[in-house]
């Protein structure tokens, strides 16, 4: 009996979605959706006792599509359809072959980028942007998407089913040839990506394998975008890059022990050097055009770090550069605090004590347990042990899952000795 | 060794694709590990949720003819010491995670 891929039924979700979606009309989506369960219901059925057939995809599309051609048939004249297919589907001579190319690969690819985009509808903030994409493309189910976020069901649910209204509101999928704004919501496309790798890289969850995932799917989705040539631009290579260079450092982000490990003392022989070469290579790509982005420059604050084989291999000027340049672009407490730590590391701990002292609304960052991590270690290099203990002992209480707070309880232990 | 056929009543198979492409790997474990032991005589095969019922004098009409939460999903043929091994061997399936059941029905021997 074959074995099916790891979330084969999840992936294939999204794929099968997308097609159908294209075809019944995005007012449709709950009969996309619909179809899609059917299918991984007879696949179940008979899977669990006739084994997984050699080729799982194709079995679960040619699934999907006879159900698609039944009810196109059948409900020709109940419903509506897509518009942008309109008489295609009426006459049983094109229908055939509509359905069939909706089922190709390369419309499939094509398919998932319009959801893509039809997700992050400006109407929606960008978490629901992120859950919606998470539940349609990535097929976690609502309670699934809710875990990932560390919300209650309930909410979650209501989130979803809103943004799926919004969704709906739209008969068609957004067109990436036509449509005028395709920059702007391209923009909210790689935020909204962003948002969902930083919420599997730096989330408040403790699991490991969730945020794995979490990361994993974010770059699946932004690798559609590279394959396209509209969505190819260099601010996609650049956050690309961005995501493989920072993905490389998680296989060390936690220790043997499964301790929170910081970039300062990471094995950095376990970093993903695979990863790096590729994440250096986008990155090389992205220099081109006119247009700088945030992308850009975190993507290259991240190649200084995975280019650096020993801590003190670190190129801090060139680092505090590109902080100074991010500040310029998008300014923010947290840029703000990470440069005064690379300043630090540069000039010393009493510049990094005054930077952080400098930092323009840090009362955004009372919350922010890093924020008192990083005036923990700094007052722990200039020997003032009382106060380094004291800053580590408040991240502890601002700790967001229990990996954090070992992490701190043992910094604030370690600054006493 | 005896025959019995394992009936596989009720049970959905809803939840989120994760979740069902883990009851098929759970279900694939727990056949694997039957053959694995030599309980397995026939794997079986799946049974469509519709069909007719036939009787005498009457039209036929739409199946199946258990109730809906009882309906055979499908069964396999296994061997085993006897009864009881058979229906110990049984309390391992998956169905049981889905709200479903196994029924155990002794194969009637030919030569007694």
């Amino acid at each position: 009996m074959a074995e099916p891929g790891d979330h084969l039924f999840r992936r294939e979700a999204g794929r099968m979605v997308a097609a159908l979606t294209r075809l019944f009309g995005v007012h449709n989506l709950p009969l996309a959706e619909d179809v899609v369960q059917d299918a991984f219901c007879r696949a179940l059925e008979v899977w669990k006792l006739r084994g997984v057939p050699e080729n799982p995809s194709a079995w679960l599309m040619a699934t999907a599509k006879h159900r698609a051609l039944d009810i196109l048939r059948r409900e020709r004249t109940a419903r509506t359809y897509a518009p942008e297919l309109g008489r295609l589907l009426e006459s049983e001579w094109t229908l055939g072959p509509v359905v069939a190319e909706a089922f190709g690969d390369s419309a499939i690819r094509d398919d998932q980028l319009r959801m893509m985009f039809s997700c992050c509808h400006p109407q929606l903030p960008e978490v629901a942007q992120v859950a919606l994409m998470l539940n349609i493309l990535c097929g976690f189910g609502v309670n699934e998407v809710a875990a990932a976020f560390l919300t209650g069901n309930a909410a979650m649910e209501k989130r979803i089913a809103r943004g799926k209204r919004v969704l709906a509101s739209s008969t068609r999928l957004f067109h990436l040839s036509d449509d005028r704004d395709v920059p702007q919501r391209l923009s909210a496309v790689h935020r909204a990506l962003y948002l969902l790798f930083n919420e599997g890289y730096h989330g408040a969850h403790a699991e490991l394998a969730v945020r794995g995932e979490l990361c994993v799917e974010a770059m699946r989705l932004a690798e559609l975008l590279l394959a396209h040539p509209v969505t190819a631009t260099p601010a996609t290579h650049a956050l690309i890059a961005l995501m493989y260079l920072n993905a490389a450092r998680l296989p060390a982000r936690v220790d043997a022990h499964g301790n929170l490990s910081s970039l300062y003392e990471q094995d950095r022989t376990r970093w993903d050097a695979e990863l790096i070469a590729k994440g250096e290579q986008l990155l090389d790509h992205s220099a081109t055009g006119t247009t700088i982005t945030e992308f850009h420059i975190e993507a290259g604050i991240a190649s200084l770090h995975a280019r650096a084989r020993a801590l003190e291999d670190t190129d801090w000027s060139m680092i505090v550069t590109l902080y100074d340049t991010l500040m310029t672009i998008c300014p923010s407490p947290v840029v703000a605090l990470n440069r005064a730590i690379a300043v630090a590391q540069r000039d010393g701990a009493e510049r990094g004590l005054a930077e952080i002292d400098a930092i323009a609304g840090a009362e955004r960052l009372a919350a922010y347990p890093f924020y008192f991590a990083a005036l923990g270690e700094l007052e722990h290099r200039l020997g003032h042990k009382d106060a380094a203990r004291e800053h580590f002992l408040t991240a502890r209480a601002r700790a967001r899952n229990p990996m954090e707070r070992n992490f701190f309880e043992r910094r604030a232990h370690e600054v006493e000795c | 060794m005896s025959d019995f056929l394992y009936l596989y009543r009720g049970g959905d198979s809803m939840g989120t694709p994760e979740q069902m492409q883990q009851s098929m790997q759970k279900w694939g474990a727990w056949l694997q590990d039957l053959g694995a032991k030599g309980h397995i005589k026939d794997q079986g095969n799946p049974l469509e949720a519709t069909g007719k019922v036939v009787k005498k004098k009457t039209a036929i009409t739409d199946g199946p003819y258990a109730e809906a939460k009882d309906v055979i999903g499908g069964y396999t043929l296994v061997q085993a010491k006897d009864i009881s091994e058979a229906a110990k061997l049984a309390a391992g399936c998956p169905i049981f995670d889905n709200g479903g059941f196994v029924e155990v029905r002794p194969i009637m021997q030919m030569s007694m």
